[in-house]
């Protein structure tokens, strides 16, 4: 669906679900931060900070398989598939068009269409924060929940630790994500124009 | 045959009916309660014929409140003391008896074999304390038979179960008379002693004695061999760090056991346990700050350029 420069790129479902996703992982991080640095003293109780954590993790969880669902029987999918021509010749390019081209007047090469969603390193960013990272974050914090599933050493590291380590981690790549991710969507016609897009779902090309 | 089942259940509730705090509900008219619960006694001299009244040593007043609620609420005095005790004056011979242990009871016991007692026995043996001041030093030097509970496996408070655990060593080592009565001297307070701590006062309150004091063993629940002083954890890193000593164990049992007591989705989401994940590990804690830093620095970097490209 398009009209006048603009495609209709974000489905009603896919904007619900990065709805719940921006607010989950922003209050999962928070809280998550403020769970480490182990803050006795806050404007909410620790105990607070721990109880939104899991019930904000656990919402996350199942808007995951919302977008697993989504992802699996709608179009949507065709945008995640990965061409093995170019596998990283492509994504280089486009990296090397944020980091140079772009400020030497060179055209995006890799121009959205109703073809393509995504830029190459748009594209494989995506792939491995929601098929691997988001995956791991919710194994693991699923494994702290139910710390019974935890074997008890692994080659004599404690695997509660190993599993906190893990859900540290992958939440902190997270946030790194949410990061540059809310930075390269500044970068548009306009600096808010892709944050107007995810709320109307029009992108403007 | 056929009054086998109701005779069982007939014995079991002769079992259970009189169980809760039978002997000391009426503290007033137990025979060694209504003496040894107050702070003077009385009785008849019959030496002299004459009513007397004297101050209770008040190491040997008990607290019946917390004695109804301890794991040998349903013993009465007389199952562990002599009987003989049941006289007064009572006998100067009785003091030299000696007195029933826990193992006595516990020990080779099927009943209670999750509490792991022989295991904990081989534990104490190990210790400095056993060590130093021989089998004198006995279970209820730290842990009173009176009034004992299964706090850190009932409490649902991770700050309960600190400070229960943390009351028995201050017991003796905040208190110079019972501490003289293994060690023979004085010492500086535990405050004193740990100077060197940092935070000392949150350590306290929301760290065990025995974190530090013990060797870990994994398959105990309590590690029971104290060390001595100059082999304690005094490293910042040990629990700060890697594999920390003080997650697994705790972190594990308190969160089943929570579960046991609320299995409902909403008791599951409001478990207040939670473990630190990558600040344990220093190196990790580095890095993630330089992938920060350096994501953070190339988006001022970018944004300096847009600025600029955009103002010509």
């Amino acid at each position: 669906m398009s009209s006048e420069n603009k495609i209709y790129f974000y489905p009603l479902w896919l904007r619900i679900w990065h709805g719940i996703n921006a607010l989950g992982i922003i209050l999962l991080i928070v809280t998550g931060i403020s769970m480490n640095s182990g803050f006795e003293e806050s404007l909410i109780s620790f105990k607070l900070i721990i109880t939104v954590h899991n019930y904000a993790g656990v919402i996350i969880t199942l808007n995951y398989l919302l977008f697993l669902f989504g992802n699996f029987f709608t179009s949507n999918k065709k945008f995640y598939i990965v061409k093995p021509k170019n596998f990283l010749k492509r994504p280089m390019k486009q990296a090397y068009y944020y980091a140079w081209g772009m400020f030497h007047g060179m055209k995006a090469p890799y121009p959205l269409s109703e073809k393509r969603k995504f830029n190459p390193l748009q594209k494989y960013t995506y792939i491995a924060v929601m098929y691997l990272v988001v995956p791991l974050v919710i194994i693991s914090g699923i494994g702290l929940m139910f710390p019974e599933l935890i074997f008890n050493k692994i080659y004599n590291i404690s695997g509660v630790l190993i599993t906190a380590v893990t859900h540290s981690a992958m939440g902190f790549f997270i946030s790194i994500f949410l990061i540059v991710h809310l930075y390269i969507a500044s970068i548009g016609k306009s600096p808010l124009d892709n944050f107007r897009s995810i709320v109307n779902g029009w992108h403007h090309v | 045959m056929k009054y086998f089942i109701p005779l069982q259940i007939l014995m079991l509730l002769a079992i259970a009916v009189p169980s809760f705090g039978q002997f000391y509900d009426d503290p007033a008219n137990h025979d060694c309660l209504k003496c040894h619960s107050q702070q003077t006694y009385s009785f008849h001299n019959d030496m002299m014929d004459t009513e007397e009244k004297r101050l209770m040593n008040p190491y040997l007043i008990i607290d019946t409140l917390r004695l109804r609620t301890g794991v040998h609420q349903n013993f009465d005095c007389t199952d562990c003391h002599s009987f003989d005790y049941t006289t007064y004056p009572h006998a100067a011979s009785l003091k030299l008896e000696p007195m029933m242990t826990c193992l006595d009871c516990h020990a080779g016991d099927e009943s209670f074999a999750k509490y792991e007692f022989e295991k904990i026995d081989e534990e104490v043996n190990k210790s400095i304390h056993r060590q130093s001041f021989g089998d004198n030093f006995t279970c209820s030097k730290c842990h009173d038979q009176h009034y004992y509970s299964t706090t850190a496996r009932t409490s649902s408070s991770i700050m309960e179960i600190v400070e229960n655990s943390n009351d028995m060593c201050l017991s003796c080592h905040n208190d110079m008379k019972r501490f003289s009565l293994v060690s023979g001297d004085t010492k500086a307070g535990v405050g004193t002693i740990h100077d060197w701590l940092p935070n000392q006062e949150l350590h306290f309150k929301h760290v065990r004695c025995i974190e530090c004091h013990t060797a870990v063993e994994d398959d105990l629940m309590v590690s029971h061999n104290i060390l001595a002083k100059e082999e304690a954890v005094r490293r910042c890193a040990e629990c700060h760090s890697a594999n920390s000593l003080l997650k697994a164990s705790l972190y594990k049992y308190q969160n089943l056991q929570e579960r046991a007591e609320d299995g409902t989705a909403l008791g599951m989401l409001s478990n207040e346990n939670y473990v630190i994940g990558s600040h344990q590990i220093p190196i990790l804690k580095t890095i993630s700050l330089i992938i920060f830093f350096a994501a953070f620095a190339g988006i001022i970097i970018h944004v300096i350029f847009r600025i600029i490209i955009k103002k010509k």
